[in-house]
């Protein structure tokens, strides 16, 4: 590039999975080739440097950066440009050091994690060669004022250049932009805080320069791009006076500053430099009209736009003598005539307020549309009734209005403009219209031309079906018929079914292993019937990898693996049309083709798996003398714990990622752009939680239990009482044969204390439940149509288990004589108020507590037969009337069980793969044969059985 | 306690020589090791003593070993660059990496081979200096390995990699500190076609610094494999050296590949920006398999051509590469009798980054 005056500096944003839901999308489905043309389009648009970020739960963001940087390497277009590796996690940093032969920028690190931890990251960040971003944050968090920013870019200048050593132009610092015009005090001179902030740290940080996430600035107005726009160039035109450096930026959507509308610019700049307290009311009055299409964009010459603006003061004028007459109500007019300009805003408002139900005069069409996106269901049986009489049949209704009102509900959903509660929410308008036009299809029995039928159901052994119904309602709504034959399917009935209807797809879920060995028994028994159906799978614990190496092999038709509902119709659509049928399925086996090489590969090179004589040999050592007496043994029952008070242990993070919205709780309500949604989910879940609390729709069961045990071998034993004479239950553990970072191979049972050494020990049990009582409520809503509810109800009933567990882990560990070292005691108020910060129970949902409650089935203890044992030595179905299925499932599902371990350095251990010693061995203590072991260990073996 | 900032520990005393020296005159390299060794004729037992006498396959071609098997052949070629008015010669120690020595099967003798080829160096060094009277540098040369961390070998898996920075690093530790072990002065990272080996390569040697008292000059030598001017794994000479400047090496500068006359832009480029010593090291010419040495270029068309480099400010160090013999190198030191020493240019100021292009945003 040139060496004359320097450029400002556009970073391209879009490469980056928190940002981009495309991205984010091509890299879930594994598309990663497809996922480098964004980073070429941006190169093409004139981003100076590509930002490349994979932090997102559930990617394995290292691998992911490693894959990616790669893949760059081998796209000259793309890398002949610097990258910008950007994680909030090290280890994902250091992945994309290692594989970048230029120079790059490193984004972020921070003082965040105190002095120490900045210092070695600069260290290393110059062993790399690597220049670097560093946020204006520190130990106390973020800087949000302009003295704070600039303060902590000026310790962090201080330690890297004159500790460190580090090159100062090799210092960038992003001083945090922040959204403005959110109707909040505060945040209104945020921008200005930001400017003022970037011309101290240029005069005060010498050679550093500075940058910052520019979308940030305008959050508060998504949806609405010509005033975001408007908001970047004015925000970036004067922070760039003020010398700022760079922009994380889209570099496709960058307006020039002397292009903006002049009224716009002057409502932004307004905003931007907080000079004025109207500013954000007014910016957001004017981008109303801009997005209704009420305000016009585009510089005229000032004669113009006084003509244009007396135009619309007439219109307004008009428009208010109107209601006035037709409301009966001249006040109107006259406040606005008395108060002149300053009544103007409050008429405006009132304006506002009217368009709010404008929609209503819209087309029968653009109605239905309009309820269906927006899930109202007011109107929608008045508006079906218009619609038919409009039609012939009853059936036309649906398949045109409903369906076109569903077909952009689906586009926006695939989009990402809307999340899954407002598609939800959409369905229950849907099928509201759909069953007013029932009784007048009555006589009307021609069937209505679905987009494909598609049978789905949870496989046998397994009950868990929130992800199972998510995705018929999706379907559902994308014209679908959906037969659900709801859970612990068999085969036979499955095949029946799909046979008996015609059914285009066969959608099979599950969420513990044992359902994997299902699903293969099910492709095989089609294939052993010469099916061809398509078969779609999905569920917490299948995988693409495990569809292509264990499941595809076993069937000729098509079998896809869906991560998560939103995919489901995109498969669904592509197997149906017949011009992209064949082209997909044979993507979908070139993909399950590389899955098995990949796999293939691995297996080559073997993990080195010790013996277990070995693995035994370098078990956990622990110290068992002196650990406290348990002050009450024996198992006691609880028929019906407070509901009130289980609600105070409620982690509500897994709730929302029930609904596929990832984020952690509280912070997801404020998210950027799922915060409003969340916010709505959350409400209507705090609606419901006190009417299922209020009406008694939870009976909260448990059962726990404390014993003395000892350790003999890989077994603990479990005594009737101090005698330690009659043994009530053995379990039987797994013990990791691959060396942890300690060396060590642990297993659970290495935290009860061997029987030889005479120590007086014990181990712990329970099941607990939310009961059937609220799987039937639930029930009663889906069976109304009403799957939004339903599904809230479901994912509440799940909180509530796992809040009963953690609520009976307390209980245990006081009685065991833990709990007393713990910041709470039982019982001590942990109250918070609706919606405000959980900040008071984090000690307990980081499980920062002493002892473990590991579970069977998990990686601890993976076997799910031990199940069995627990059940024995709880007597649970009697006490709480959980059952276990085939697959050793728990029913009600909303239920957890599990082992208590008291020893203060108990950890939950990852068995991981065991050798075939292991197995012959565990299977000789369970009485069970070699292959029984390897059937329900199956995801746990080191070798091919 | 571990020093602060990376310039707080002291330069070795022998390197601070080196510095003054290449500021006072244009300091001369050795000529090519391989062309020399070609010329013995040697055989499979010349690859061979008691301790690799059972190892299996062929050892011939490996010359490395020849520190070991054959330090009469090693050291007289070290004796002639000195007499013939090298400055520094490097160690035979070109695929002594883990990585290298993988082929044969000899990864656990990489330490010797370092070791006993840097103590060879050292020991005709010393006898050299004595009997001329004048100071003598050994470099450890350090090769790039046969893997390419930036590329794939796979075309149709290009996310693939034959190695990975942690090898490379590991590797290139292990052989650097063998090399200082056995007293090398210098530490010479060459022939580098990919700069993300070269930055792994980096990071081991300040790694290994961190464990001695002082650290070593670093000459570090880019190979650009064809004419279009770029490293083999792509990157343009600024581009690269804006990868490695935060290493902050003696020397950067180009070898191999080309003839001296086709280096000319690259060198002249890399001249320009790199605010340290620049170096380059020519082959004689381009490879010519009817010609006795293999190349093509006598004594008197090499020392032109580095002349004309040397006359128009370029270069503070050379030599020669493949096909570049002692009377290539005397033909040479006699040239740069003629020039000054280049000038250190000013470093640029400013955030100087790269892909396989330089991106620099100055102040």
């Amino acid at each position: 590039m040139s060496e004359g005056k320097k450029p400002f500096i556009m970073v391209g944003e879009r490469a980056n999975v928190t940002g981009s839901p495309k991205f984010k999308r091509l890299i879930k489905e594994d598309k990663f080739e497809d996922a480098l043309a964004i980073c070429r389009t941006q190169v093409e648009k004139g981003a100076h440097i590509i930002d490349v970020n994979f932090d997102e739960g559930m990617l394995d963001g290292e691998a992911c950066m490693t894959r990616f940087l790669n893949l760059i390497a081998s796209e000259p277009d793309i890398c002949r440009v610097p990258i910008m590796i950007d994680s909030s996690k090290w280890s994902v940093i250091e992945a994309g050091l290692k594989c970048v032969q230029g120079k790059c920028i490193v984004n972020s690190i921070s003082l965040k994690g105190g002095e120490d931890e900045f210092r070695k990251q600069a260290r290393l960040l110059m062993r790399y060669g690597a220049a670097v971003v560093v946020m204006a944050f520190d130990e106390k968090g973020q800087a949000d004022s302009q003295e704070g920013k600039v303060a902590i870019a000026k310790r962090s200048y201080k330690i890297l250049v004159e500790e460190v050593g580090m090159d100062p132009h090799d210092i960038i610092f992003d001083l945090n932009i922040l959204t403005v015009a959110t109707g909040m005090e505060e945040h209104n001179n945020y921008a200005v805080n930001f400017i003022e902030a970037v011309r101290d740290v240029k005069r005060e940080c010498p050679g550093a320069m500075t940058s910052g996430g520019l979308s940030n600035i305008s959050f508060s107005f998504r949806g609405n791009n010509p005033v975001r726009e408007a908001m970047h160039a004015v925000f970036l035109h004067h922070a760039m006076e003020a010398g700022l450096d760079m922009a994380i930026v889209n570099p496709g959507l960058l307006m020039d500053y002397a292009e903006i509308d002049p009224k716009l610019k002057e409502l932004v700049e307004d905003v931007i430099l907080n000079r004025n307290d109207e500013a954000t009311e007014k910016l957001i009055t004017f981008a109303e009209q801009i997005k209704s299409g009420e305000a016009k964009l585009g510089a005229g010459t000032p004669e113009e736009r006084i003509h244009e603006a007396m135009l619309k003061g007439m219109d307004t004028l008009r428009e208010l003598f109107e209601r006035a007459t037709k409301e009966g109500n001249p006040e109107i007019l006259e406040k606005f005539l008395e108060g002149g300009a300053g009544a103007v805003p409050e008429a405006q408002k009132k304006t506002d307020e009217v368009a709010e139900d404008d929609w209503r005069n819209g087309s029968v069409g653009e109605r239905i549309t309009h309820s269906l996106v927006k899930g109202i269901t007011t109107h929608i049986e008045a508006d079906t009734e218009e619609a038919r009489q409009n039609f012939d049949r009853p059936l036309e209704v649906i398949e045109g209005p409903l369906m076109d009102g569903m077909k952009v509900v689906g586009e926006l959903f695939g989009a990402g403009k809307m999340f899954l509660p407002q598609v939800v929410k959409s369905a229950r308008v849907m099928k509201k219209a759909v069953a007013y036009l029932l009784p007048f299809m009555e006589d009307d029995k021609e069937d209505g031309a679905s987009a494909g039928t598609f049978v789905i159901a949870t496989v046998k052994g397994d009950v868990h079906d929130i992800g199972k119904n998510i995705v018929g309602v999706v379907l559902g709504c994308n014209g679908y018929k959906v037969i659900d034959l709801g859970v612990m399917c068999e085969v036979d009935k499955i095949l029946e079914v799909a046979e008996k209807e015609n059914a285009d797809f066969i959608g099979m879920s599950g969420l513990i292993t044992p359902s994997l060995d299902e699903m293969i028994k099910n492709v095989s028994e089609m294939e052993k019937r010469g099916m061809k159906t398509p078969v779609l799978l999905g569920g917490a614990t299948t995988s693409k990898a495990h569809t292509a190496i264990k499941i595809a092999p076993h069937y000729s038709g098509p079998v896809a693996h869906v991560t998560d509902a939103s995919l489901v119709t995109g498969v669904c659509g592509d197997l149906m049309n017949p011009k992209t049928k064949d082209a997909f399925i044979k993507q979908l086996e070139e993909e399950h083709e590389a899955a098995r090489v990949r796999f293939a590969e691995n297996n080559k090179k073997p993990e080195k798996i010790l013996s277990l004589e070995d693995a035994r040999s370098k078990a956990i050592a622990l110290d068992f003398t002196s650990l406290p007496t348990p002050s009450q043994l024996g198992s006691e029952v609880f028929e019906k714990l407070p509901a009130r008070e289980i609600v105070e242990y409620f982690d509500w993070t897994p709730f929302f990622m029930a609904w596929q919205m990832k984020g952690a709780f509280p912070k997801i309500l404020s998210h950027k752009e799922r915060g409003e949604e969340a916010t709505k989910l959350y409400n209507d879940a705090l609606r419901l939680l006190d009417d299922i609390i209020e009406n008694d729709r939870v009976h909260v069961r448990a059962v726990l239990g404390i014993w003395p045990a000892n350790r003999i071998g890989d077994d603990v034993e479990v005594y009737a009482d101090e005698s330690r004479a009659e043994v009530l239950e053995t379990f039987r553990f797994l013990r990791r044969q691959k060396e942890n970072s300690k060396g060590l191979c642990g297993s659970l049972c290495d935290f009860v204390a061997p029987k030889e050494r005479g120590q007086a020990d014990y181990m712990g049990a329970f099941c607990v439940t939310a009961g059937q009582e609220i799987e039937d409520y639930a029930a009663e809503f889906k069976k109304n149509g009403d799957d939004y509810t339903a599904i809230i109800i479901q994912a509440l009933a799940d909180r509530f288990a796992e809040a009963t567990a953690e609520y009976c882990h307390k209980l245990v560990r006081d009685r065991w004589g833990y709990g007393a070292e713990e910041p709470f005691k039982f019982g001590d108020s942990l109250k918070v108020g609706k919606g405000e910060s959980h900040a008071n129970n984090d000690w307990m949902i980081g499980e920062r507590y002493k002892g473990i409650r590991p579970a069977p089935g998990y990686p601890a203890c993976p076997d799910h037969t031990e199940k069995g044992a627990l059940w024995n030595l709880l007597d649970a179905e009697k006490a709480t009337g959980v059952g276990l299925t085939t697959s050793y499932a728990m029913n009600p599902p909303a239920s957890v069980s599990g082992l208590y371990f008291g020893h203060p350095d108990s950890k939950y251990v990852r068995v991981g793969r065991i050798g075939k010693d292991q197995v012959e061995d565990y299977a000789t203590r369970k009485g069970m044969t070699v292959e029984e072991v390897e059937k329900w260990l199956a995801p746990n073996l080191g070798y091919q059985p | 306690m571990m020093a602060l900032l990376p310039d707080s520990k002291p330069l070795s005393k022998s390197g601070q020589a080196l510095e003054a020296l290449i500021r006072e005159r244009i300091v001369i390299l050795d000529g090519a090791m391989g062309t020399m060794i070609q010329r013995h004729k040697l055989e499979e037992k010349d690859f061979r003593d008691d301790s690799l006498a059972d190892v299996a396959g062929e050892l011939k071609g490996n010359n490395d070993l020849l520190s070991i098997t054959r330090p009469d052949i090693i050291g007289d070629i070290h004796r002639q660059y000195y007499q013939a008015g090298s400055d520094i010669v490097e160690t035979n120690t070109f695929s002594g990496t883990t990585i290298a020595q993988a082929d044969y099967k000899l990864e656990h003798r990489v330490r010797d081979i370092n070791i006993e080829s840097a103590k060879l160096a050292k020991r005709v060094a010393a006898e050299e200096s004595e009997k001329q009277g004048r100071p003598l540098w050994v470099a450890g040369a350090m090769g790039p390995t046969n893997r390419t961390a930036s590329l794939s070998p796979d075309v149709n898996r290009p996310e693939y990699r034959a190695t990975s920075y942690d090898e490379l690093k590991q590797a290139y530790y292990d052989q650097a500190e063998a090399l200082v072990e056995g007293g090398v002065d210098i530490l010479m990272p060459e022939t580098v076609f990919d700069t993300l080996n070269l930055k792994a390569a980096l990071h081991a040697i300040e790694d290994l610094f961190d464990t001695m008292d002082e650290r070593l000059p670093v000459i570090v030598s880019l190979t650009i494999t064809d004419q279009s001017g770029r490293t083999l794994s792509g990157q343009t000479p600024e581009a690269a050296w804006n990868s490695i400047r935060h290493a902050k090496p003696t020397c950067v500068g180009l070898n191999c590949a080309l003839g001296a006359d086709l280096m000319h832009p690259y060198l002249k480029e890399l001249s320009d920006v790199a605010d340290t010593f620049v170096h380059v090291y020519p082959n004689a010419g381009l490879p010519n398999p009817l010609s006795d040495t293999g190349y093509d270029e006598t004594p008197e068309i090499t020392g032109n051509a580095v002349a004309t480099f040397a006359s128009e400010g370029l270069v503070n160090l050379v030599g020669g590469c493949c096909g570049t013999t002692p009377p290539h190198i005397k033909a040479i030191a006699e040239r740069m009798k003629e020039f000054e020493s280049r000038k250190v240019p000013e470093a640029k100021k400013g955030l100087l980054l790269s892909g396989l292009e330089p991106m620099n945003f100055l102040v």
